[in-house]
């Protein structure tokens, strides 16, 4: 059964296979244009695969969206060192459930993704990274690959084209840091789970210290699909620049819910009315997470916007990982910015200052407030240490804890204030506010 | 050497090699970039985010302890900016700190303080309950406080990096994640205290130190550790004559910030209640308190009817005191005494070696040289448990220069970690298995070889021919055992030779006996022991003999003494010691024990007591060494290098030393890091880390079970 109810808006290219029977089987992958690319790129330079990617306007889907032909052009192909396809499946953004659907309904594509990736890199192994919480998807991923393996799809001399090429699923032990690709690779390595200094990058020294490409799943398995249509007609599936479609995961205060296949710029409003049923008891729109809770938040008004990299950069927010939360009237936004600093407290590694303090100290003013104990100088003060960390910390999680804090309390200050105005500690003059209240 | 980059640093433009990270040539030229985490030397984790510097060209702060320079950079290390940057991150830092600096043992010479002193916020805004875990002890040495720590990461660094113990790393995670221990709640690893000196707060704090004092009570005096031949520099607080604190935060000395357990914490033999604070003559088969000036007048009478009556005197130096007692005492002795009978414990066989490198130059290693060698071998020794330093420099050498280590023991080493050859090999076997090796080390450009008292007489010999060819230039240390043990032997304290390798037969001096044919000899009219401990297990043969004993402690020797002269131990006093490389490096006075007497001064009181003081000269450390740097070949060295602080080697002597010593009496004690022989026994903390259940390094211990 399916993850919920497609949506004839869609434009299913990732997506087409799901709900096929015995989806992880190789006999059912082949019988469906399976492999096709394969046999495409096996004879194609590597050059050639990785210009193809990059006319494809392919972006990283992970949240950063780099473009991806250019991140696997880095990758030194003289280099006397083994090379590593990494897949990052340790989706674990807040509003984000795609991966887990191409992994659960088509993982062979998500395995076709990475031969390709390794024909233009020249690699011979590839690891995916799962996060733990995903453990049905192991178990899945792992009957598909013994399958590849059995039908020769897997191994040595692939179906005699000469290309090796091995296949390991890892899984995560329970850290959204671990979707930071450096960490991951610390991760896999058997490590502790905490960031790596960059330069050097991954694609230079990624795992083992060795060349790898380390992209999300959903970029994997976007690449067959550029091979078969050709990189150009993929790209003019979205927007300038921003190639090919996405798959968005609408949750929140909508009548469907769901995780779609959309092409790159497709407007957010239609998203919500049109793909996603429209809003909960036809209540108003309030704002929405446009891709991800690390995402700065968009208040309805800002809403009428194409869902591509760019345009959202243009109103200081981010695509990410396509995770669209949508609120109502009826949100309360002092609980969001609770709950999503609750997360990233919990999640911080505590491998640098700002990070590790920044999120505790925030979420306890969070809860304060939250709890009728606000001070009046406390949306100020969340305001400035936010932006304290923003910038500062040594990987991106503690930018993805600054932003969404920044923009709720930016854009609906007010809603502090109510809470604030309620608490027996407002009146506090500012010069008190030293005195611990014990919360 | 590529071309050097120009960059400008605060307006200042620098010069500096490619590569080199932007937080070491500001430090160059004068400008501070504030940082915790970064400790040049260790990996870079860029965790603390203090050392943000603008660049101009980047929107981001940049990290200057990760960035490298580059051509035309343009680099702000003081701006408004920045400076509200570091104040924002001091200010998250101090939200679960106690801010306890009133009792904290760093308070005054905290990192952190410094920094909130010079960048942070006047007053706090933080009024949420903190985060608090209890202190914990780990060790018998070992307390930290989580609360305190900033999560630097230089303790796991210093430990793994550094010592090769692995033996602290970090538990849980975000504002919880913690420093632990490798054994849950304890630690089993060296004790070295490393983790210690290195926090930047007071997070880990020593058993010694905790709840002493304050810094700026203390003076900070820098002398030579005084347990083994690796000739440490240690920086004490002293406080009231004291001996409080031992550590080397300065990073001066041939071991920069290394100091291993004894250096940091065994100083408290020094204090020991058991220390002899009063001279001592036995009257009626019992030692009674004496006057100095009659203890020392009893010795000299003594001595002067002993020598009128033609007895034979026996005299027995050791490796634990100065280089100009050493040679005082020889002098004493075959000057005033007439006999060559003088000698002491031998750990090493210097003298084979200098007599087959004689007339060479560059032929013996520094402890700087073991640092910077190509390539490294091991012979015969564990160096982490008996020479710490020499392997904390073999293993810099290999984090930072990629040195390739060999070694040839009996069981497994901690070199082991990264050698590119390991080879075991039985006591006395090393020569033959060496061969093994000769392929490899022929291929390296240049070697250093350290040796262990396994290879001795003609097996020395036979190393150096190894060495010769190899065709490659070869440097050797030869492992001695106590702080002045080299400098003994080239003060002359055996029978066979004067000071400088002079051959005693051929200067005309009568055999002498050595130690064992002293301690065998039945006609044996006296017998002086100088800070030794040779009847520790044995008896003397001569039971009527005159028993003069100078000692910090009532040894087994002490006990059998007729006359019992407490002496000052090398914290108390000035002179020179000589470390297993060769190297002088000069004391300094640190602490005063009320009764005790440096050996120096014992023997010039005798002397002048037995009429002999002119010929005998001053018994004063300068003046000693001024005649040493005549008499002594080697030791004409550059008074500045020493008197700053510094190490001089001496070199092997000019020509072949063309005298034979018997090899069977080179035998080392085998300490361990927690057994310095006399005064590891009487450190209270070396014994309390002993008996502290599992709390001895358990990793490679074959070699270091002590042999005593």
């Amino acid at each position: 059964m399916l993850f919920n109810e497609p949506s004839p808006l869609e434009t299913k290219v990732l997506t087409r296979r799901f709900g096929l029977p015995n989806s992880d089987t190789v006999d059912s992958f082949l019988a469906n244009e399976g492999f096709a690319a394969f046999r495409k790129a096996v004879t194609m330079t590597p050059e050639a695969i990785i210009d193809e990617v990059k006319k494809s306007n392919l972006r990283g889907r992970g949240g950063a969206g780099f473009p991806t032909g250019m991140k696997w052009g880095f990758v030194p192909r003289n280099s006397p060192k083994p090379k590593y396809i990494v897949v990052n499946a340790d989706e674990s953004e807040p509003g984000t459930c795609k991966d887990r659907l191409l992994m659960q309904y088509d993982p062979l594509q998500l395995i076709e993704g990475m031969m390709i990736s390794a024909l233009a890199v020249g690699a011979k192994r590839g690891y995916i990274y799962i996060r733990g919480e995903y453990r049905y998807l192991i178990d899945i991923m792992d009957r598909a690959i013994a399958d590849a393996y059995a039908k020769g799809w897997l191994g040595q001399n692939i179906q005699g084209t000469g290309f090796d090429f091995d296949v390991f699923t890892h899984t995560g032990a329970g850290a959204y840091e671990c979707g930071e690709e450096s960490a991951l690779l610390e991760s896999l390595e058997g490590k502790r789970g905490v960031p790596r200094i960059r330069p050097p990058f991954p694609a230079v020294a990624g795992l083992w210290r060795c060349p790898t490409v380390l992209n999300n799943v959903e970029t994997f398995a976007s690449v067959p699909s550029i091979l078969l249509m050709g990189g150009e007609a993929w790209a003019n599936l979205g927007s300038p620049r921003n190639g090919g479609t996405r798959l968005f995961c609408i949750s929140g205060h909508v009548n469907k819910p769901g995780v779609y296949e959309l092409p790159m710029g497709f407007n957010l409003m239609r998203m919500i009315n049109e793909v996603a049923g429209g809003m909960k008891g036809g209540r108003h729109l309030k704002a929405v997470i446009p891709g991800g809770s690390s995402c700065p938040i968009l208040k309805a008004e800002e809403c009428d916007i194409a869902m591509d990299f760019d345009a959202l950069k243009a109103v200081n927010s981010m695509l990410g990982s396509g995770g669209v939360v949508v609120m109502d009237e009826t949100t309360d936004m002092v609980k969001v910015a609770l709950r999503i600093m609750r997360f990233y407290q919990h999640e911080s590694c505590g491998w640098c200052i700002p990070c590790r303090e920044g999120t505790l100290w925030l979420k306890k003013i969070l809860t304060r407030v939250e709890a009728g104990m606000g001070q009046r100088n406390d949306p100020a003060l969340l305001h400035e240490l936010a932006n304290n960390m923003l910038g500062r910390t040594f990987c991106p999680l503690g930018d993805a804890a600054a932003m969404p804090t920044i923009s709720i309390v930016e854009k609906f200050r007010d809603e502090f204030d109510d809470y604030i105005r309620r608490s027996p500690m407002a009146s506090v003059a500012e010069a008190e506010t030293e005195v611990p209240v014990g919360v | 050497m590529a071309d050097l980059v120009k960059l400008t640093i605060d307006g200042i433009p620098v010069e500096a090699a490619p590569g080199s990270l932007l937080i070491e040539v500001a430090r160059r030229i004068g400008k501070e970039i504030p940082a915790f985490c970064y400790y040049d030397g260790f990996s870079q984790v860029a965790a603390c985010r203090m050392c943000l510097v603008e660049i101009e060209g980047i929107p981001k702060l940049m990290t200057a302890c990760t960035q490298p320079v580059g051509e035309g950079m343009v680099v702000r290390t003081e701006t408004p900016k920045l400076a509200e940057a570091r104040k924002g991150t001091l200010e998250f830092l101090l939200t679960n700190h106690p801010l306890d600096c009133p009792v904290c043992d760093k308070g005054g010479e905290c990192e952190l303080q410094d920094m909130v002193f010079r960048y942070g916020a006047s007053e706090s805004r933080y009024v949420e309950i903190k985060h608090h875990h209890d202190e914990q002890q780990w060790s018998p040495v070992v307390y930290f406080d989580p609360a305190r720590c900033i999560l630097c990461y230089r303790c796991v660094r210093v430990c793994s990096e550094g010592m090769g113990v692995n033996a602290l790393g970090v538990v849980q995670r975000g504002a919880y994640a913690e420093i632990a221990p490798n054994h849950t709640d304890h630690l089993e690893c060296d004790e070295c205290g490393a983790c210690i000196d290195i926090c930047p707060v007071g997070a880990l704090t020593s058993d010694t130190y905790r709840y002493q004092t304050r810094p700026w009570e203390m003076n900070h005096v820098g002398t030579i550790c005084t347990h083994c031949s690796n000739g440490c520099k240690t920086t004490l607080g002293v406080r009231n004559d004291q001996i409080i604190r031992g550590n080397n935060r300065d990073r001066s000395g041939i071991n920069g910030e290394f100091l291993c357990v004894k250096g940091r914490y065994a100083f408290d033999f020094n204090e020991s209640e058991e220390r002899l604070t009063t001279p001592m003559i036995r009257k009626g088969g019992k030692l009674e308190p004496a006057s100095w000036s009659d203890a020392v007048r009893f010795v000299a009478g003594k001595l002067k009817q002993l020598k009128e009556a033609g007895r034979q005197i026996g005299v027995v130096g050791s490796g634990r005191v100065t280089n100009e007692e050493s040679y005082y005492l020889q002098k004493f002795a075959r000057q005033v005494l007439g006999t060559n009978s003088i000698d002491h414990e031998r750990s090493g066989d210097v003298v084979t070696l200098l007599d087959a490198l004689a007339g060479r130059a560059n032929a013996l290693a520094t402890v700087d040289d073991l640092y910077r060698a190509k390539a490294v071998l091991v012979i015969g020794s564990d160096l982490a448990h008996q020479h710490p330093l020499l392997h904390w420099q073999i293993r810099a050498n290999w984090r930072h220069h990629a040195a390739h280590t060999y070694s040839v023991t009996a069981g497994p080493v901690r070199e082991d970690q990264h050698t590119v050859a390991a080879i075991r090999a039985a006591e006395g076997a090393e020569m033959n298995a060496l061969e093994q090796l000769r392929d490899k080390l022929s291929a390296e450009s240049e070697l250093a070889i350290v040796f262990g008292d396994s290879v001795k007489g003609e097996a020395v010999r036979q190393l150096v021919s190894f060495g010769d060819s190899l065709g490659i230039p070869v440097k050797y240390v030869c492992l001695v055992d106590y702080v002045n043990s080299r400098g003994a032997m080239d003060m002359g304290i055996i029978p066979e030779l004067l000071p400088g390798y002079q051959s005693a037969a051929a200067a005309g001096l009568p055999v002498g006996l050595t130690l064992p044919q002293m301690l065998a000899n039945e006609h044996l009219g006296a017998l002086w022991v100088v800070n030794a401990d040779p009847l520790r297990n044995t008896r003397l043969a001569a039971k009527e003999a005159f028993v003069i004993v100078q000692d910090l402690f009532l040894t087994a020797t002490a006990q059998q003494a007729d006359v019992l002269l407490p002496s000052a131990s090398l914290y108390e006093k000035l002179g020179t010691v000589t470390n297993v490389c060769g190297e002088v490096q000069r004391l300094t006075k640190a602490a005063q024990t009320m009764g005790a007497k440096a050996d120096l001064e014992i023997i010039g009181l005798i002397a002048k007591e037995l009429g002999m003081a002119s010929q005998m000269g001053p018994w004063i450390t300068d003046k000693v060494f001024a005649e040493m740097q005549q008499v002594v070949a080697g030791y004409n060295v550059p008074l500045p290098v020493i008197a700053t602080g510094g190490a001089a080697q001496t070199l092997p002597p000019a020509v072949k030393i063309g005298v034979e010593t018997d090899p069977a009496l080179i035998r080392s004690a085998r300490d361990t890091q927690f057994t310095s022989g006399t005064l590891g026994s009487y450190s209270k903390k070396l014994d309390s880390l002993l008996e502290s259940p599992g709390s001895l390094y358990q990793g490679e211990n074959v070699l270091a079970l002590a042999t005593q």
